[in-house]
């Protein structure tokens, strides 16, 4: 085995696997350590990837060449775009996948890269030099050299799992915690912090009783994750839905004290958008009934994973609670669900690449920064990954901005705000939603990822053509003028004595559809519709996308203001003791990143902004 | 930091003169004038000396860092109200190390940047200090005790609950939220535009308030208004004469009208006149008097000026003729100038709104912004599309503009504009 890289990303879950590629990608020698080789691609719990603002983001790791959204459509089972009534901006696809599918899928994608080598086993400790990264010992005590590392260890970190009140050690059923590194972060001077999630029992599908179940099927014309997949590959299927009912809650309640959450036995803040079951019926008591999606795990797998009820009770009560279920009457549980507390490091310590401020060479990403989900895992996997092979290669940082995609927001959340229950995508956290859509997430990021050295030639070329469709069909179209009394006529709100438009400007009319308008510009449909539906998108936001620009000019003129590393806010006077601590941790970059902190005041960042002039006086 | 220095009360002959030290050196300033340094908050009576020559015998009052106005360690100097020795301390205190004059608004500055006053705070500070009237008083007081600021939360957190209601249909459209948000959304947005709609209805009498009402005297030459504006004023202001057309530029007087700040205008007889100047006369006063807060008829209306709601009809010369529509009042011999005093002061407090809190041009352009994106969430909540997303937008650029208000955001362009109107001292 060869015992020196350039990077070594430890942990193979979603994190890791986006990790090590991107690494290999950007063209550093890659080890990818992990506890066991079917843990690339594994899911730990929902067998499915997207979703709101979490779609968003498996767009832009594809746009990056990311594996997880090709390796997501291989694997898709049923593909929905929610939101589909709603404006693209908000529309974010969702897939089904068959968990088999999905890790063979991915571990094909690893085992191709060249650069990248996948080594079985335990990463002990990571070897330093004073606060610079030398290598990982492994728990035989072998060492591998590299110039950075990145740690996506996920729940591992002194992960303790709780079936009611009963708890074992584990970074997930049926993994061993990792006790030794968590040790030696600690010690390392890190902040940590203690964070819950939970996991529904897994049910035996072939004792359900379907019928009569409500059933969910996938979209017609299923929307792919990949901007390079076509359609999906594996067959589709439908999920069904049932219902809690008050016999079901009348359980939970009485057995509430038996819960780990609810006994006392769990530390950890869980996340408020994904209660469980016995929150739920505490919480929302006056709800008869709570929905519950059953959804396969695989097309040859009768594992039934039971959206909506994840779990911390004994096994008995689970059981209990489970069979007072319409169409669950009989079922067997194939696996209890459970609970599972773990350490994070506190994010405020990482720069915008993900790496740590203090130190030279680790970088973290995924669950160990306080965040839950395989996307917001892969995403931050993909930048962390990116970045500790430039680092290795003596390259520039490559870093994401609020400002062009849903990861720029997400790392600079977490990076700046840190976390206090685990962490989320949701597109109400990008401030420029308009412009952050799936739909131009390619346009958005791979002109950076193909400066970065990371797309395929592939995607490239592909890339490429869409972008000379679509600026041709815009050309063509801003030389076709319309009247107004023609689009009133087409049913399009408009004054009919108003001036002519061109086509683009009367496509961003409200109420003007692409449909609408082929009717009064049949050059229209000699474009494909792909082209069509962006430049449709893009119309119908343009007016909302200028304001934005403006927005970003003016969070530009704030970030145009740096901070330098070393600023003494030990010397502002007036500064509460809070705030100094809070902007001593984060060191914002910037006045800009500064005012992001949670619990800034505007005389704080004055303060900060006069002595920043009073600077550039002195310089001038 | 420096350390600032300047005179804080008004310059010229006066009983006292305060000179206000502020910043780390100020303590070591007072020492090296006063020989010593009294004990803080502790008025002292001290001997001013540079170089061994004295400047002035003065009360010495020391603020610590914590219980100063600035935030910094503050000396107040007050010595005799004398230009020459205010001129002698200042120059004194120029030659002291690590010392500088300071800038205009700079006492304040240091304040806002020490927490010790937010922005709404600092400009009902500014209000204050510029108050005549009591009027003017209360409402900068209002602005100074934080009512903008609590008022501003009030509105943050109906704005965030519209926001969160339509961002939850977005985000957890797959999840069980519940069914009809839109109605709430609709009733928050209604009652958030007619709460700024009132603020902003109110802005102008309150911007009136902080620069005084005007109340224009018209009426056709020699009906009497200069003699009305002398005996209204309390002394003689305007030349009256017997002869028409004497007043030819518009005349002003301020004065206190029960609180209320009011500059009444003299303007001149309106009426034809071949008379150039007098010409140039006649159209000013009609320009100035249409302009005016309110209006006071002497003699009928029909002189080409439009009678606006609360305008008030005066009989004039009511001691020579008997009869006439409007107040009967005499401005010779004082008849009726009480009662059209009262009536003046009830018809312009009436239009002062009590809970008024918003009082800037900058709060009123803030509200219109945030008004304007409520009305357009409000157009787009009545469309057949689901648009929430840009519901949220319009909801998120209101959010904005109220921030402004606070100077949450913004920070930059806020200050400039709040401390471009400031004075040196203050
Ligand atoms: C019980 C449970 C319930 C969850 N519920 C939800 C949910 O409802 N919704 C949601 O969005 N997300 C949920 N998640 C979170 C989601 O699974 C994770 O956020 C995501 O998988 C994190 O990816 P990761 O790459 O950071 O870590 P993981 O996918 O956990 O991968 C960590 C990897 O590191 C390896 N490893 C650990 N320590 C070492 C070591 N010392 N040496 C070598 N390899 C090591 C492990 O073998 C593993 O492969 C849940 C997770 C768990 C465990």
């Amino acid at each position: 085995m060869k015992h020196d890289f350039d990077v070594i990303v430890v942990g193979g879950g979603h994190a890791g696997c986006d990790a090590a590629a991107a690494a290999a990608r950007a063209g550093a020698s890659v080890a990818l350590v992990t506890l066991k080789l079917q843990d690339l691609g594994t899911m730990s719990c929902n067998p499915a990837i997207g979703g709101l603002g979490k779609g968003h983001l498996v767009r832009e790791i594809d746009a990056l060449d990311g594996l997880m959204g090709r390796v997501a459509d291989r694997a898709g089972i049923q593909f929905r775009l929610l939101n589909r009534k709603k404006g693209p901006a908000v529309q974010g696809p969702r897939s089904q996948a068959d968990r088999k599918l999905y890790r063979a899928a991915m571990t094909q994608e690893i085992t191709e890269y060249q650069r990248l080598t996948v080594i079985e086993g335990e990463v002990a400790s990571l070897v330093l030099d004073g606060r610079t990264l030398r290598g990982v010992r492994f728990g035989d005590d072998a060492e591998v050299t590299a110039r950075a590392v990145v740690l996506t260890t996920g729940t591992f970190l002194n992960g303790l799992i709780h079936i009611g009140d009963e708890k074992s050690p584990g970074g997930r059923m049926g993994g061993r915690p990792s006790i030794g590194l968590a040790e030696q972060i600690k010690s390392m001077g890190l902040a940590t912090g203690r964070l819950k999630t939970g996991t529904p029992p897994r049910l035996d599908g072939r004792t359900i009783d379907w019928d009569g179940l409500e059933e969910q099927s996938g979209d017609d014309d299923p929307a792919m994750f990949s901007f390079l997949s076509s359609g999906p590959v594996a067959r589709q299927i439908s999920c069904r839905i049932t219902h809690t009912n008050e016999r079901t809650h009348d359980i939970i309640r009485q057995n509430l004290s038996r819960s780990a959450m609810y006994g006392g036995h769990i530390e950890g803040v869980g996340p408020r958008y994904c209660p469980s079951i016995e929150d739920k019926v505490v919480r929302f008591s006056e709800k008869a009934s709570h929905q519950i999606f059953l959804e396969p795990e695989g097309l040859d797998d009768p594992t039934i994973y039971p959206n909506g009820i994840s779990t911390s009770l004994p096994q008995d009560v689970q059981e209990a609670y489970v069979r007072s279920i319409r169409g669950l009457e009989n079922v067997a549980i194939l696996q209890p669900g459970y609970a599972i507390e773990y350490d994070y490091l506190d994010p405020r310590g990482l720069d915008l690449t993900l790496a740590l401020k203090d130190h030279e060479g680790i970088f973290l990403a995924g669950q160990i920064n306080g965040t839950t989900g395989y996307e917001e895992a892969a995403a931050q996997g993909l930048v962390a990954g990116l970045n500790a092979a430039r680092f290795a290669l003596g390259q520039d940082p490559a870093q994401l901005q609020r400002s062009d995609s849903y990861i720029g927001v997400m790392i600079d959340d977490l990076v700046t705000q840190g976390v206090s229950e685990p962490y989320r995508m949701f597109t109400s956290r990008a401030e420029y939603r308009l412009s952050l859509r799936a739909d131009n997430a390619d346009q958005r990021l791979t002109p950076l990822g193909i400066a970065w050295d990371l797309v395929s030639d592939a995607r490239k070329r592909a890339f490429d053509a869409k972008l000379e469709r679509i600026d041709a069909a815009r050309e063509i179209l801003g030389e076709i003028s319309v009247s107004s009394r023609a689009l009133n006529g087409a049913g399009i709100r408009v004054n009919p004595d108003g001036p002519r438009r061109n086509a683009l400007e009367s496509l961003a009319l409200p109420g003007a559809g692409i449909g609408a308008l082929t009717q009064l510009v049949p050059e229209l449909a000699g474009f494909d519709p792909v082209t069509l539906e962006q430049i449709g998108r893009d119309a119908m936001y343009e007016s909302y996308l200028q304001r934005q620009r403006k927005d970003v000019e003016a969070l530009q003129r704030d970030e145009s203001w740096e901070i330098p590393g070393d600023f003494r806010y030990e010397d502002l006077q007036g500064l509460s003791a809070e705030l100094q601590g809070k902007l001593k941790r984060v060191k914002p970059r910037t006045l800009a990143h500064a005012g992001r902190i949670e619990g800034m005041t505007p005389a704080a960042l004055t303060l900060i902004l006069a002595h920043l002039r009073r600077g550039e006086r002195k310089r001038a | 930091m420096d350390t600032i220095f300047a005179l804080a009360t008004a310059p010229g002959r006066a009983g006292v003169a305060v000179v206000r030290v502020s910043g780390p050196a100020a303590w070591t300033a007072c020492e090296a004038l006063a020989g010593r340094l009294p004990r803080p908050r502790l008025a002292s009576l001290c001997r001013l000396h540079e170089g061994g020559e004295l400047i002035d015998e003065a009360l010495v009052l020391v603020f610590e860092s914590g219980s100063s106005f600035t935030g910094d360690p503050v000396v107040e100097f007050q010595t005799h109200g004398s230009v020459a020795v205010v001129n002698r301390l200042l120059a004194a205190l120029s030659r002291i190390d690590g010392l500088r004059p300071a800038e205009a608004g700079e006492f304040t500055r240091r304040a806002l940047e020490n927490e010790r006053l937010d922005l709404a705070r600092v400009e009902g500070l500014a209000d204050l200090i510029e108050a005549e009237t009591e009027a003017q008083r209360r409402q900068a007081m209002r602005l100074f005790e934080g009512d903008l600021g609590k008022r501003v939360e009030d509105w943050r957190a109906r704005l965030l609950r519209a926001a969160a209601l339509v961002e939850a249909g977005i985000d957890f459209a797959d999840e069980e939220i519940p069914q009809d948000i839109w109605p709430e959304v609709a009733a928050l947005v209604q009652r958030l535009i007619a709460d700024f709609s009132a603020e902003i209805a109110g802005i102008g009498t309150a911007e009136r308030l902080r620069h005084g009402f005007e109340v224009a005297i018209v009426g056709a030459p020699n009906v009497g208004k200069s003699t009305l504006l002398n005996r209204l004023a309390g002394r003689e202001a305007a030349i009256t004469s017997e002869f028409a057309g004497t007043t030819r530029d518009v005349i002003e007087v301020r004065m206190d009208l029960g609180g209320l700040p009011v500059t009444l205008l003299d303007t001149a007889g309106l009426r034809e006149t071949e008379d150039v100047i007098e010409a140039i006369g006649v159209t000013r006063a009609r320009e100035r008097a249409e302009a005016a807060d309110l209006r006071l008829f002497l003699g009928g209306e029909d002189l080409g000026i439009s009678l606006q709601a609360g305008d008030i009809l005066v009989a004039p010369k009511a001691d020579l003729q008997p009869g006439g529509g409007g107040l009967r009042v005499s401005g010779r011999t004082g008849e009726g100038v009480d009662a059209l005093l009262a009536e003046i002061q009830r018809e312009l407090s009436d239009r002062l709104g009590a809970t008024q809190t918003a009082v800037r041009l900058r709060h009123g352009e803030a509200l219109v912004r945030a008004v304007t994106a409520l009305d357009s969430a409000t157009e787009l909540l009545y469309m057949p599309e689901d648009v929430a997303e840009l519901i949220a937008e319009q909801i998120r650029q209101a959010i904005r503009a109220v921030d402004s208000l606070v100077g949450r955001i913004g920070v930059e362009d806020v200050l400039g504009e709040i401390f471009a109107s400031f004075c040196i001292g203050k």
